[in-house]
């Protein structure tokens, strides 16, 4: 049987996973392998160097640059507090007199007799990084962090926005085609993960935040709604960080588009368990897609873990991700072997599909994925 | 200013060179290339490519580069490897007598650069990085407009691969620079890659205040120091820094990237950053030719713009990389750079807003994908036109003249509207537009192409045009350093596919012309034209293909009205030789700048009429 490698999103109901948890500087490891931990428990913390802040004391002085140590009251490396004096005049009248003082707490760092600048630094901020997933922690990276590993249903969605969070998985529309409007939204949404099946409107989204849900999942987005979600116009996807107070992930892409049936089932079949999901998205090399992660705490040895790369082989079911037939779910019939010009005039490699309703098209193999295990 | 790069380095360059093999490692794809000496001339003769490696699971560049190689060797029966070994020198039909390389993997060379005065030496600062293949990710100045202790968390932030510091011209402010040098010293700014390493500084300011640059980032920084950009107002010196950034770049950035060290080991000449690479060919080609030339790349995620434009007599060279405008990763931000409008009046049919977005995001999250309809095809060559436009507005902001600078006048200058800080870039002095890059050299059709350049670029006079067909310019800017026949003949026979000649009258004067009126009559004679001759008039808004083949030439004599200038100033008659191509000769009779209709329904007229007189998508536009 012919092969093609396209890779596509995975689904996949019961797979090993692991999760690397990483410092974004060196510091301290607070488990060790072997522990059992929670998705909110904290595995390692460090202190990033606090800010700096800049004080242009000969300007304020009134005095020259090559002046300032006669002036300093403080050294570099000083630890100084709000109100401090940091340097003074000493003129023959007191009245004439003026003292610089400290605007933060922290300590010198620096003292130029070329600029006159002195620099205080704030003290460092900590930064803890959670488990992320319930799991157990297969490896240590000293000074660095941990590697978590759990089994549980895995789904990667095309496309999200909001960073790391968790709660109770709730379907919330009966079928993969049904948007998500706000009027289906639970009454008790506290805390929730909310699946639906169609497109999600920047509205429910809206209503979600309110009912307080940490996060929702849907087949497709309008950009309109992105948009309006964001409040400016996404160039270029790189995503997490997005100050919101909920995590959205499509699983399909844009427009009016529903989930793919087996990643409808797969979320279905866990609902009302605790999930963690990430809507950090990244499109450039090193692919980076968001996902959901519900874990089932079964032994992790038993479990194959499903990450290889395959060919893609006829019979593979998969969806189209192109127009003309966008979104529309199928399987391989044949994977044409010659290439073929296709209406836009390119020659390219084919394949032929035949959908779910019986029809059969030629689409380019560039304008395909697998949906993999 | 013309620069050059150094000499090769890693191993011996031998004397005799009959077999080149040549790969360049991007983000996504390593592309290998065969060279060979066939009788007098060189000639591409086969090329392999395969993933790059340099990410995980295999995280060694290498493994990518012999793939691709193989795949050469496949191909074309020559034996190159033996094992992970590069068989050298050629003997017979086996072997290579020099192995060399670009790369851009990993993202390529970012820096971040810094100058006293934003629009002086941190303008010149920027055209040194970005003229070394870097892409310059913030530009600080003392005067940007940041506090400082903004200045101090961008640098944190960032983590670039190394930074330029320059400012105050020799003997001029030292304070300043000095106070620049403190910034980057509180950040205390970590490199992207190798965590127990000291970031590369390279301090090209005031050569008065190097001692107190030492001083302050001696300790925190791998600092290298030398010769200032700016020593004097009216001088721009970027050529020892841009060695520096090159010499760093090997040393300090490549050799902390999975492989490269055992890579750098392979090549006869040091691995050149990919966009440097084709600037180097860019340079060699418009001095061999003593020709101005326009180039482009246009990428998924970014898109270089190159140009080499004779100023006063001498070459200059510049490089600018929009960062943001690509037609896949960065797809969705040409929409929101160029604006709704101005993408949309490309599109030769109606089309929903919503739905136009909607497109446009999806091939944002599934880059790989490829037109299938036509329409599909209509709205990415759209979107391409705008970026194209985009970042050759970009490329115009900082290919100018010194600023700063106190320019001595004589009386005919007064009558000279040049001023300190006005563009380099003369589009009526243009000779070769070079276009290269997956939208326009995988076009279904190469009159797409000449459309798409002649769109975005707006040529004005006789300009030819060109298009990279397998993106082999990296290869041959690192062959040029080693050898420079080698290079310009592939060049010349395999790497650019000509498509012709756009020959656009402009009126530069203030007469208004309607359509119809007469720009210019035209004869052009060639043993290619079935009658010997042809002639006419053309009008404005005219546009017009004549064939005329690749490899064919033809003696154009043109007359333009009063006020309107096709090479020769306003109103000049002009003689000259004008080359074929696969797609011939375009009369743009449209004007400078085109004009379109704001009415939809009109427009999409206006479109079909151009479209179908270039036969770019078949009979029904």
């Amino acid at each position: 049987m012919a092969h093609a490698y396209t890779p596509g999103l995975r689904v996949t109901a019961n797979t090993a996973l692991r999760r690397t948890r990483r410092l974004p500087l060196k510091g301290e490891v607070l488990v060790a392998e072997g522990d059992h931990v929670r998705r909110d428990q904290v595995v390692a913390r460090t202190d990033l160097p606090g800010d700096v802040v800049t004080l242009n004391i000969v300007n304020r002085l009134g005095i020259s640059a090559e002046e300032i140590p006669r002036y300093m009251l403080k050294s570099e490396g000083d630890v100084v507090s709000v109100g401090e004096i940091l340097a003074e005049t000493r003129p023959l009248i007191k009245w004439f007199k003026t003292e610089i003082a400290s605007e933060i707490d922290g300590t010198i760092e620096s003292i130029s007799s070329v600029t006159g600048q002195v620099m205080l630094r704030k003290p460092p901020a900590p930064v803890e990084v959670p488990a992320y997933i319930d799991g157990i922690v297969v490896e240590v990276i000293p000074e660095e962090g941990v590697i978590v590993e759990n089994v549980g249903a895995f789904v990667q969605g095309i496309f999200g926005i909001g960073g790391e969070r968790w709660g109770k998985l709730q379907m919330i529309t009966d079928t993969p085609q049904q948007d998500v409007t706000p009027d289906i939204l639970p009454a008790d949404s506290e805390g929730k993960i909310l699946v639906g099946g169609g497109r999600v409107s920047h509205a429910a989204v809206e209503a979600a935040r309110d009912k307080g849900a940490v996060g929702i999942i849907a087949g497709g987005i309008a950009d309109r709604d992105l948009r309006q979600l964001l409040g400016y116009d996404l160039g270029v996807a790189i995503t997490g960080s997005e100050e919101i107070d909920l995590t959205v992930i499509v699983t399909e892409g844009f427009g009016d588009i529903a989930m793919a049936r087996k990643t409808f089932n797969t979320l279905s079949a866990c609902d009302g368990r605790d999930a963690s999901l990430s809507g950090a998205t990244q499109i450039r090399a090193g692919v980076l897609r968001p996902e959901i992660i519900i874990p089932s705490n079964e032994d992790a040895t038993q479990v194959p873990d499903a990450s290889h790369v395959g060919g893609m082989g006829e019979g593979d079911p998969l969806r189209v991700i192109r127009a003309p037939y966008f979104g529309r779910i199928g399987t391989v019939v044949e994977l044409i072997s010659e290439l073929r010009q296709v209406e836009s005039g390119a020659t390219v490699r084919v394949l032929e599909v035949e959908f779910e309703d019986g029809e059969r098209a030629i689409v380019p193999r560039a304008n395909v994925e697998l949906i993999e295990e | 200013m013309t620069e050059s790069v150094p000499a090769a380095t890693a191993t011996e360059t031998p004397d005799k060179i009959d077999v080149v093999i040549a790969t360049d490692c991007g983000s996504t794809t390593t592309k290998a290339i065969l060279i060979e000496r066939k009788g007098d001339v060189y000639r591409q003769t086969f090329r392999g490519e395969a993933p790059t490696t340099v990410e995980a699971p295999f995280e060694d560049v290498t493994r990518g580069v012999l793939n691709a190689i193989q795949e050469v060797e496949e191909l074309s029966g020559r034996r190159i490897l033996d094992g992970e070994r590069i068989i050298t020198p050629a003997k017979g039909e086996e072997g290579v007598d020099v192995y060399i390389s670009t790369s851009s993997a990993g993202g390529g060379l970012q820096m971040m650069v810094a100058g006293v005065v934003q629009s002086m030496t941190g303008e010149s600062a920027q055209r040194c990085a970005l003229g070394a293949g870097a892409i310059v990710m913030d530009v600080l100045a003392s005067n940007d407009g940041r506090l400082p202790h903004q200045k101090i968390e961008r640098i944190r932030q960032l983590r670039p691969d190394m930074v330029l510091l320059s400012g105050g011209t020799d003997g001029g402010t030292l304070s300043h620079v000095v106070e620049l040098a403190e910034f980057i010293s509180a950040a205390d700014p970590r490199p992207r890659f190798g965590s127990g390493f000291q970031l590369p500084v390279i301090y090209a300011g005031n050569k008065d205040a190097a001692e107190k640059i030492e001083e302050t980032l001696g300790e925190k920084t791998a600092l290298t120091l030398t010769e200032n950009l700016r020593p004097v107002l009216e001088q721009e010196n970027l050529g020892p820094a841009r060695h520096v950034i090159h010499d760093l770049f090997l040393e300090h950035v490549m050799a902390q990237a999975p492989g490269y060290r055992k890579l750098m080991g392979w090549t006869g000449a040091p691995i050149l950053p990919t966009p440097a690479a084709v600037g180097q060919i860019m340079q060699t080609i418009a001095r061999q030719r003593g020709i101005n030339v326009l180039g482009v790349d246009i990428g998924g995620a970014t898109t270089d713009v190159f140009s080499v434009f004779t100023v006063d007599g001498e070459s200059v060279f510049n490089r600018t990389v929009s960062a943001n405008l690509g037609m896949s990763y960065s797809i969705s931000n040409v929409l929101s750079a160029a604006g709704l409008d101005d993408v949309m009046r490309w599109i030769p049919f109606e089309l929903d807003e919503a739905d136009l977005r909607d497109r446009i995001k999806n091939k944002m999250i599934r880059p790989t994908t490829i037109p299938q309809t036509l329409q599909e095809l209509q709205i990415e060559h759209g979107v391409a036109r705008e970026a194209l436009r985009l970042a050759y507005v970009q490329h115009r902001q900082l290919a100018v003249g010194l600023k700063g600078v106190q320019a001595e006048r004589t009386l005919s200058d007064v009558f000279d509207q040049t001023e300190a800080g006005a563009s380099l870039i003369d589009m009526m002095a243009l000779d070769l537009l070079v276009g290269s890059g997956g939208v326009l050299s995988h076009a279904p059709r190469r009159s797409q192409t000449a459309a798409m350049m002649v769109d975005a670029y707006q040529p004005e006079g006789i300009t030819r045009l060109a298009v990279d067909s397998i993106f082999m310019m990296p290869h041959l800017g690192v062959l040029s350093t080693v050898n420079e026949k080698a290079a310009t003949e592939v060049f010349e026979r395999d790497c650019i596919v000509h498509l012709g000649t756009c020959v656009a009258p402009v009126n530069v004067g203030k007469r208004e012309m309607k359509p119809n009126d007469v720009l210019a009559t035209y004869e052009m004679t060639s043993g290619a034209f079935g009658s010997g001759v042809e002639s006419g008039e053309l009008r404005v808004s005219d546009l017009r293909l004549i064939p005329l083949a690749e490899g064919a030439e033809a003696k154009l004599s043109i007359s333009p009205v009063r006020d309107v200038d096709v090479g020769g100033g306003a109103g000049q008659a002009y003689e000259t030789t004008i080359h074929g191509g696969t797609v011939g000769v375009i009369l743009d009779g449209r004007g400078r700048p085109l004009q379109m209709s704001p009415d939809p329904v009109t427009r999409v007229q206006q479109l079909e009429g151009w479209y179908q007189a270039l036969q770019i998508y078949g009979e029904q536009a």
